[in-house]
């Protein structure tokens, strides 16, 4: 039987702390709701916002997955693997961080904010080496179309996680139809709408919401609004 | 007030420092840390322990002769994996801890 929890944009905890103003679809910090722990190995789904010139210090992470997906403005990442670098619209950031990683995540601009999305997963295997990579995909290739960002695998499109996950993103245009075909038995998939409007196999969304849904093979998604867009993750339930 | 005493064990230093701080930011926890297994079993014999949070780095030999040590006291404390490193998880790991032990 098929299976599907709903998270509304306005159930979301949310912490502004002038600097950072941040909604958590999970526990997260200073949010914490049993009922919102996780979905199967995805574990934070925070869409952030940072004020120019400001950011994320620098801090440790272990044993933890962990994607940025910018959806405005630059942000400058560093990391104690040597690692300098500026992700940008239409760039993906991984930084599995394994045994352990200090890194820190700004604003580059001083005069206008950053949106990003940031999310964790579990590894599927613990102690691993630190690792950062990043990558730039064509934005125009998402257009009608769920374009792959992310997957287990490093010759495959997107980057590579420590993870059995796949995540894709598409823009529609209003009415168009297409069909999600889950990479796994056992996977289950997380939408969340970036913008506009959608249905899921029945399910109305609307901007920033999240759906679930798993115990099943495929999805059937439709564009309710033009310029609809979508960030599906394909991820293992079981962890 | 009685504060629930958390061991964490972390191989890294600075990350465990991260990870005690963020513990003993809850007025009801007190942290304590370990890099090694021998500092870890001197720690835990000094005080009960409610939570033994295993961090990063710790091989899994070490972790069943640990967990072996801990559960003589009675009653054992609750075992625990920390993912994250220091992170925004470490509450609701240890809510979600005390929750299914009835606390």
């Amino acid at each position: 039987m098929t299976n599907t929890v709903l998270h509304t944009a306005n159930s979301r905890g949310h912490a502004n702390h002038g600097w950072l103003d941040s909604y958590h679809t999970f526990s997260f910090a200073n949010y914490y709701n049993p009922e919102r722990i996780n979905f199967g190995a995805l574990r934070v789904l925070n869409d952030d916002t940072v004020a120019g010139g400001r950011g994320f210090g620098s801090h440790p992470h272990d044993n933890m997955e962990i994607v940025s997906i910018p959806l405005e403005g630059d942000l400058e990442h560093q990391d104690n693997l040597g690692n300098v670098a500026v992700i940008r619209k239409g760039d993906v950031q991984i930084i599995s961080a394994g045994t352990g990683v200090f890194h820190s995540e700004k604003n580059k601009n001083p005069d206008k904010p950053v949106q990003f999305l940031q999310i964790w997963l579990y590894p599927n295997k613990l102690n691993g080496t630190p690792r950062y990579d990043q990558v730039s995909l064509d934005v125009k290739d998402r257009h009608n179309n769920f374009q792959q960002i992310l997957s287990p695998n490093p010759d495959d499109a997107g980057v590579w996680i420590q993870q059995d996950a796949w995540f894709s993103l598409g823009k529609f245009d209003q009415g168009f139809q297409t069909n999600y075909h889950l990479k796994k038995t056992d996977n289950g998939v997380y939408a969340f709408v970036l913008e506009g409007d959608v249905t899921i196999n029945g399910q109305q969304l609307h901007r920033r919401d999240g759906f679930g849904i798993w115990n099943v093979d495929q999805l059937h998604f439709t564009a309710d609004s033009a310029g609809a867009e979508v960030l599906l993750m394909d991820i293992p339930m079981n962890i | 007030m009685h504060r629930l005493n958390i061991l964490a064990i972390h191989r890294d230093t600075k990350i465990l420092a991260t990870v005690l701080r963020l513990i003993n930011a809850n007025g009801q926890w007190n942290g304590i840390g370990a890099i090694t297994n021998e500092e870890a079993i001197e720690l835990f014999h000094q005080q009960p322990v409610g939570i033994v949070l295993f961090c990063s780095g710790i091989d899994p030999e070490s972790e069943e002769k640990l967990k072996a040590v801990f559960s003589t006291q009675k009653p054992a404390p609750i075992f625990l994996q920390h993912f994250g490193g220091g992170s925004g998880l470490l509450s609701a790991e240890i809510y979600e801890a005390l929750a299914k032990q009835g606390h």
